[in-house]
C-alpha cells in the first residue's frame, strides 16, 4: 500500500527541465530524506507533491487522490498534505496561537474553540505551549520553526513535506527542530524530507533518495547507502558533505 | 490701517464654529472608514480581478490622483444632477472625499501587498488558503502595518483638502470662518483662528494615529519578519 | 445669451489653462528657491534655525492650502494691505511649494545612509567636503523623482485659487458653467486638461523612481 505515488514527473522552467522524470511511492508512515545538490531537483519535487509548483508531465496521487492544480480549490489540495518551510514563513501578525488556529478555522470551518483545543495539544507536542500568546517576531529561530511545524500538524495532514527546515537556523537551534521531527517519525507520521542533515537522514530515516540532475540516481535504507554508495556520483556527494 | 487683532469679535459666533468643527470632523471620520474599506477593495480587485476589471479601476485610480480635488468635487455636485443623479451637497462631500481617499491609499496599499512575502502566500495555499482568505488573513494586516505612516499622512491630507467641500456650501469649518468674515468683517481673524483649529486637528490626527497604530500593530515589537 | 458651442468651452479652458500653467511655475520655481535657502539653513546647524524651519514646515503642511488662499488674500486685505489674487495666489502657493520641498529634500539627506558620513570621516574630510563630494550627489539623485511627483500636487494645488477670484481653469470653468448650465460636459473637461497636465509628470515621476530603485538593486 502507498500513501504518495508518483509517477515519471516532469517539471521545466522555461528551458530548464528540472525533473526528467521521477518515479517513487512512499508508504504510509515511512520517513523519506532526499538529499542531492543544489540544483538537482530535491526542493522541485517537493514543492510539486503540494502543487506549489504545477508539473507538466506524470501523475501524483496522494492517499488514492490525484493532484491537478487545475481542477482543485487550495483546500482540497491542502487536505493530505502539511507543508514546512525552510524561513518558517509564520504569520507575523498573529500569535503562536493565531497561527496554529488559522488554517482550520478559516479553512475547515472548524469552530474556535476546538481549534483553540487543537492547537494547545499540538504545540505542546513540538513543546512550544507555554508560547501560546507570543507573537513571532518574539520567538527564536528554533522555536518559530516548531510553532510552523505545529501549524502544519493541525491540518491533520497524511503527509509532512519538510523542506531544508533546518538550513536557516543557527546552529545551536538546530538540535531542538530534529528533535521533533524524531519524536513525529516514531509516532508513524509520513514524512518527506529534503535536508542536509546527513546524519539525520542516516540515523531517522527509512529510506534515503538521492537525486541527481533531476532524477532519482540512488536510493535504499540509510546504512546501505550512506556506508556502501554504488554510483561515483553520490560517493563523490557523500564525501563532500560528509 | 489698523494692525489691531480683535479675536473677541468672533466670540458670538462660537455656535457657528462649533457647527463647522462637527461636520467637519465627522466628514473626516466616515469618509476616512469608507475610503479605507473601499481601498481594501480596490486594491484587492487591482491584483486577482479580470484584465477589463483592473484597466477601469486603474482609469479611477489614476484619474483622481491626476485631477485636483475640487474639480472631483464640482464634478460630482454639479457633473451628477445632469444625469439626473440628485445628490445634496453633504452626500456629494461625503461621495468626493471617498473616492479621493480610496484612490489614494489603494495605491499605497498596494505597495505595501507587494511587499509580502512570497513564503507568505506559499504558506498560506499549502494551508488551504483561498486567494481571498490569505489576502484577508495574512496579506492585509502586516501591508497595512508597512503602510502605516503613509496611510496617517493621506488622511490627514484629506482633512485639510475638506476645506474645499465649503464651496458647495457644506457648513464645515471653513464655510463657518466664511461665514462670520461676512459678518463682521474681521477675516483676518477668522481665518487664522480657523487655520489654528485645523493645525489643533491635524496634530491630534497624528497623536490619535500613531496610538491606534501602537495597539494594532503591537506584533511588531521585535521586528516584522 | 451667447449659444456657447463645445469648442467655444474648449477654446476658453484652454485658453484659461495657460494661467494655471503660469501659475504653476511661479509657486515651482519661488517655492524650489525658497525651499532651497530653508534646507541649507537647516543644515547650517543653528538649533533656532532648524527649530523655525521645522515650524513652518509643520504649519503649512498641517493646514488646509486653502485656509493659506484666504489668509494670505482676505487677510492681508484687512491688515490695510491690498494684494491682488494674482500675488496672493503666487506667494501662498510658493509658501506651500517651498514647505513642502524642504521637507522632501530633508527626507532625501537623512536617507543618505550614516555609514557614508563615518567613511568619510574616516578618510579625514571635514563636514563641508562630505557634504559636497559624498552626501548631496547621492541625495540629489535621491530627491529628483520626489520633486518631480510634488510637482503634480502644485498644478492640482492652483485649483485652488480659482476660490479667491483667480482665473485659472478651475475658475474657467465655474464661469463657463454659469453661462451654458452643461457642468457634467465642463467639469469632465476641465478633469481632462489637468490630467493632461499632470498624468505624464506622474508617470515620469514613477519611471524615475524605478529606474533608481533598479540602479540601486544592481
Amino acid at each position: 500500500m502507498t500513501l504518495v505515488c508518483v509517477k515519471d514527473l516532469h517539471k521545466s522552467f522555461g528551458d530548464l527541465e528540472v525533473l526528467k522524470g521521477v518515479d517513487l511511492d512512499v508508504a504510509p508512515g515511512e520517513v523519506v530524506a532526499i538529499i542531492g545538490r543544489s540544483g538537482s531537483g530535491k526542493s522541485t519535487l517537493l514543492r510539486c507533491l503540494n502543487q506549489l509548483e504545477q508539473h507538466d508531465g506524470g501523475d501524483i496521487e496522494i492517499a488514492g487522490q490525484r493532484l491537478d492544480a487545475d481542477a482543485m480549490a487550495p483546500s482540497d489540495l491542502s487536505r493530505n498534505v502539511g507543508m514546512v518551510f525552510q524561513s518558517f514563513n509564520l504569520f507575523p501578525h498573529k500569535t503562536v496561537g493565531e497561527n496554529v488556529m488559522l488554517a482550520p478555522v478559516v479553512v475547515r470551518g472548524v469552530d474556535k474553540l476546538e481549534a483553540a483545543r487543537v492547537a494547545r495539544e499540538v504545540l505542546d507536542k513540538v513543546g512550544m505551549l507555554e508560547k501560546f500568546d507570543a507573537y513571532p517576531a518574539q520567538l527564536s529561530g528554533g522555536q518559530q520553526q516548531r510553532v510552523a511545524i505545529a501549524r502544519a500538524l493541525a491540518m491533520k495532514p497524511k503527509v509532512l513535506l519538510c523542506d531544508e527546515v533546518t538550513s536557516a537556523l543557527d546552529p545551536e537551534l538546530v538540535g531542538e527542530v530534529l528533535r521533533v521531527l524524531e519524536a513525529l517519525a516514531e509516532e508513524g507520521m509520513t514524512l518527506i524530507l529534503v535536508t542536509h542533515e546527513m546524519k539525520f537522514a542516516h540515523d531517522v530515516a527509512d529510506r534515503v533518495v538521492f537525486m541527481h540532475h533531476g532524477r532519482i540516481h540512488e536510493q535504499g535504507d540509510p546504512k546501505t547507502l550512506f556506508n556502501h554508495p554504488s554510483t561515483p556520483e553520490l560517493k563523490q556527494f557523500i564525501s563532500a558533505v560528509l | 490701517m489698523g494692525l489691531t487683532l480683535d479675536f473677541l469679535a468672533l466670540s458670538p459666533y462660537a455656535g457657528e464654529l462649533a457647527r463647522g468643527l462637527v461636520t467637519t470632523v465627522v466628514l473626516t471620520v466616515v469618509t476616512t472608514l469608507s475610503g479605507l474599506m473601499l481601498a481594501i477593495v480596490v486594491a484587492y480587485l487591482k491584483v486577482h480581478a479580470a484584465t477589463w476589471v483592473r484597466r477601469i479601476l486603474g482609469g479611477y485610480v489614476e484619474l483622481t490622483r491626476n485631477t485636483p480635488f475640487i474639480v472631483q468635487l464640482f464634478f460630482i455636485f454639479f457633473g451628477l444632477p445632469a444625469f439626473g443623479i440628485k445628490i445634496d451637497a453633504i452626500t456629494a462631500a461625503f461621495l468626493a472625499m471617498t473616492l479621493n481617499l480610496a484612490a489614494y491609499t489603494a495605491e499605497i496599499l498596494r505597495a505595501g501587498i507587494e511587499a509580502t512575502g512570497r513564503g507568505q502566500l506559499e504558506a498560506a495555499r499549502t494551508l488551504g488558503m483561498s486567494k481571498l482568505q490569505s489576502y484577508r488573513h495574512v496579506v492585509l494586516v502586516p501591508a497595512f502595518a508597512r503602510i502605516y505612516p503613509a496611510l496617517t499622512s493621506q488622511c490627514i491630507i484629506v482633512m485639510l483638502g475638506s476645506a474645499v467641500v465649503s464651496q458647495i456650501s457644506v457648513f464645515d469649518l471653513t464655510f463657518a470662518a466664511n461665514f462670520i468674515q461676512s459678518r463682521n468683517f474681521r477675516s483676518f481673524e477668522a481665518y487664522l483662528l480657523v487655520t489654528l483649529v485645523y493645525l489643533l486637528l491635524a496634530v491630534g490626527m497624528r497623536q490619535l494615529f500613531l496610538l491606534v497604530g501602537r495597539r494594532l500593530f503591537a506584533f511588531r515589537q521585535g521586528g516584522l519578519a | 445669451m451667447i449659444e456657447f458651442t463645445l469648442w467655444d468651452i474648449v477654446r476658453n479652458l484652454l485658453l484659461a489653462a495657460r494661467w494655471t500653467i503660469v501659475l504653476s511655475l511661479i509657486a515651482f520655481i519661488g517655492g524650489a528657491s525658497l525651499g532651497l535657502l530653508f534646507t541649507v539653513l537647516r543644515l547650517s546647524g543653528n538649533r533656532l534655525l532648524k527649530v523655525m524651519i521645522g515650524i513652518y514646515v509643520d504649519v503649512f503642511q498641517g493646514t488646509p492650502l486653502l485656509m493659506q488662499l484666504f489668509l494670505a488674500y482676505f487677510g492681508t486685505a484687512a491688515l490695510g494691505f491690498n494684494v491682488s489674487a494674482w500675488a496672493a495666489a503666487s506667494i501662498a502657493l510658493t509658501l506651500f511649494t517651498s514647505a513642502f520641498l524642504c521637507d522632501i529634500w530633508r527626507g532625501c539627506l537623512e536617507a543618505v545612509p550614516r555609514g557614508q558620513w563615518h567613511a568619510s570621516r574616516v578618510l579625514g574630510m571635514d563636514y563641508l567636503q562630505t557634504m559636497r563630494h559624498v552626501i548631496l550627489p547621492q541625495a540629489l539623485r535621491l530627491s529628483v523623482p520626489p520633486t518631480v511627483g510634488f510637482s503634480v500636487q502644485v498644478i492640482k494645488g492652483t485649483a485652488l485659487a480659482s476660490v479667491i477670484g483667480f482665473v485659472e481653469l478651475t475658475k474657467a470653468g465655474t464661469m463657463l458653467n454659469n453661462a451654458t448650465f452643461a457642468p457634467f460636459t465642463i467639469f469632465a473637461l476641465v478633469a481632462l486638461i489637468y490630467f493632461a497636465l499632470c498624468y505624464p509628470l506622474s508617470r515620469y515621476s514613477r519611471y524615475l523612481e524605478r529606474r533608481l530603485y533598479d540602479a540601486g538593486m544592481r
